[in-house]
């Protein structure tokens, strides 16, 4: 009725024709052809997109484990085994998975890798946390990814922040501070970025709470590598 | 009425200064604003938008005839919204790192005025020849606009160029250029500059 309406009024150009999925035609058939090219484009590069993403994380995985210790020099490249994997977490009726990377150096164990990630001051935070053996003390940390404030609260991927993680133990949480010495379970808040902060410190704590006890090579379930 | 319309010619040089998108039509600021940080973010982005505008004003332009008036917007948003999906899955497979760095601004391109603008200011009313020739002509103009910003970013904020060291090593770096801040100086000053020099080149050519 409307239509019908405003085109005795003379608003509209011309009395529109057909239903309004015939008037769209040209919006449905462009549709279709878009999608099935974005289909291809999908198909063809996920596969190198992922790899990037896993590569990434390869890289810093040596500097993760030997990089913010005292332990000496890491072994040289070729004699370090990295087997990417996955630890499922049961927490009630949920269960999670944490991305894990099982690092060996020599044949024998040399630490873990855990993928994790939460809620920070913008947006998501994705974080690499080097364990021990054990599991018992950080060996580092390293942000993947986060979108949080420049000049701010994007501090937490600088490496004389997360410098404070080392060398932590993991048998409680760890607390966030305002400026406060540097002490053993204890990381101080960059200015500015309290909240920031609190978001990477409480992501290390869950992923180390959630995954305490899990951390063996019997529970670790291996990815199968592609190549 | 097709006789009034730019010769291609005459649309490709109109995009590099005279219709300027950033400096004369003050038109895609968020990524002008957001990624001159560095140059080499900001070509990458100009890259980008150009390969889209190409892309949309070509095929915009191959349809024009079969546009209907009040589904135009519509057809321009998801030819658009296709080929920046195109460049972002592109960029995150070949370049990654860059990919990373320019974060969300690549999605955003979708939204960028300058595209959207140009189909239908060209695109939809004029042959394919003339739609490229008008995509390249502002492609390069948001090129130019982005390099000079970057440029004056980059040397005053971190010392370097495109990653080379330009400025000696004593230089301060004035943290507050690669910020939101300096973008915003920056932008402000270069402005006007371009009006200052167009304004003088008026009154010559008003004396002679």
């Amino acid at each position: 009725m409307t239509q019908a309406q405003t085109s005795e009024n003379g608003k509209m150009p011309a009395p529109r024709k057909g239903g309004h999925l015939f008037q769209a035609w040209l919006v449905l058939l462009l549709a279709v052809i878009f999608g099935a090219c974005l289909s291809a484009v999908h198909v063809s590069l996920s596969g190198r997109i992922s790899d990037n993403k896993l590569n990434e994380s390869l890289e810093k995985i040596p500097e993760l484990i030997w990089g913010g210790m005292k332990q000496g020099a890491p072994p040289d490249q070729a004699s370090i085994d990295i087997a990417p994997g996955r630890i499922a977490v049961t927490s009630g009726q949920r269960t999670t998975y944490y991305p894990v990377f099982r690092v060996n150096a020599e044949g024998a164990l040399a630490g873990w890798v855990l993928k994790a990630a939460g809620q920070g001051y913008a947006g998501k935070v994705e974080l690499l946390l080097g364990l021990n053996p054990a599991g018992d003390k950080i060996t580092g940390l390293f942000v993947l990814g986060q979108s949080e404030t420049p000049g701010l609260g994007n501090k937490i991927s600088s490496p004389e922040w997360l410098a404070q993680f080392a060398g932590q133990r993991t048998a409680a949480p760890l607390k966030v501070v305002k400026g406060g010495e540097p002490a053993p379970g204890v990381i101080d808040a960059i200015t500015g970025a309290t909240i920031s902060s609190r978001s990477v410190t409480g992501i290390v704590n869950r992923a180390i709470g959630e995954t305490r006890g899990l951390l063996t090579p019997e529970q670790m379930k291996l990815t199968e590598r592609s190549q | 009425m097709m006789a009034n319309l730019p010769t291609p010619m005459e649309r490709f040089v109109q995009g590099i200064l005279p219709e300027n998108p950033v400096y004369r039509q003050f038109l895609g600021l968020c990524p002008t604003l957001a990624v001159t940080n560095g140059l080499k973010q900001a070509m990458t982005m100009a890259l980008a938008v150009g390969v889209v505008l190409l892309c949309a004003n070509t095929i915009v332009s191959l349809i024009r005839n079969l546009l209907k008036p009040h589904l135009r917007i519509v057809v321009f948003t998801l030819t658009i919204a296709t080929f920046v999906t195109v460049v972002d899955r592109v960029l995150a497979a070949y370049m990654y790192q860059m990919s990373k760095t320019l974060g969300p601004y690549i999605p955003l391109i979708i939204v960028n005025c300058i595209i959207i603008c140009r189909c239908e200011v060209c695109a939809s009313r004029q042959s394919v020849g003339t739609a490229a020739a008008d995509a390249i002509g502002q492609s390069i103009g948001f090129g130019l606009a982005l390099a000079s910003i970057a440029t004056v970013r980059e040397i005053l904020g971190t010392g370097t160029l495109a990653g080379f060291q330009v400025m000696p090593d004593s230089w301060p770096a004035w943290v507050v250029m690669v910020l939101p801040p300096g973008a915003f100086m920056t932008f402000g000053l270069l402005v006007a500059l371009v009006n200052w020099i167009d304004s003088i080149r008026r009154k010559s050519e008003r004396r002679g």
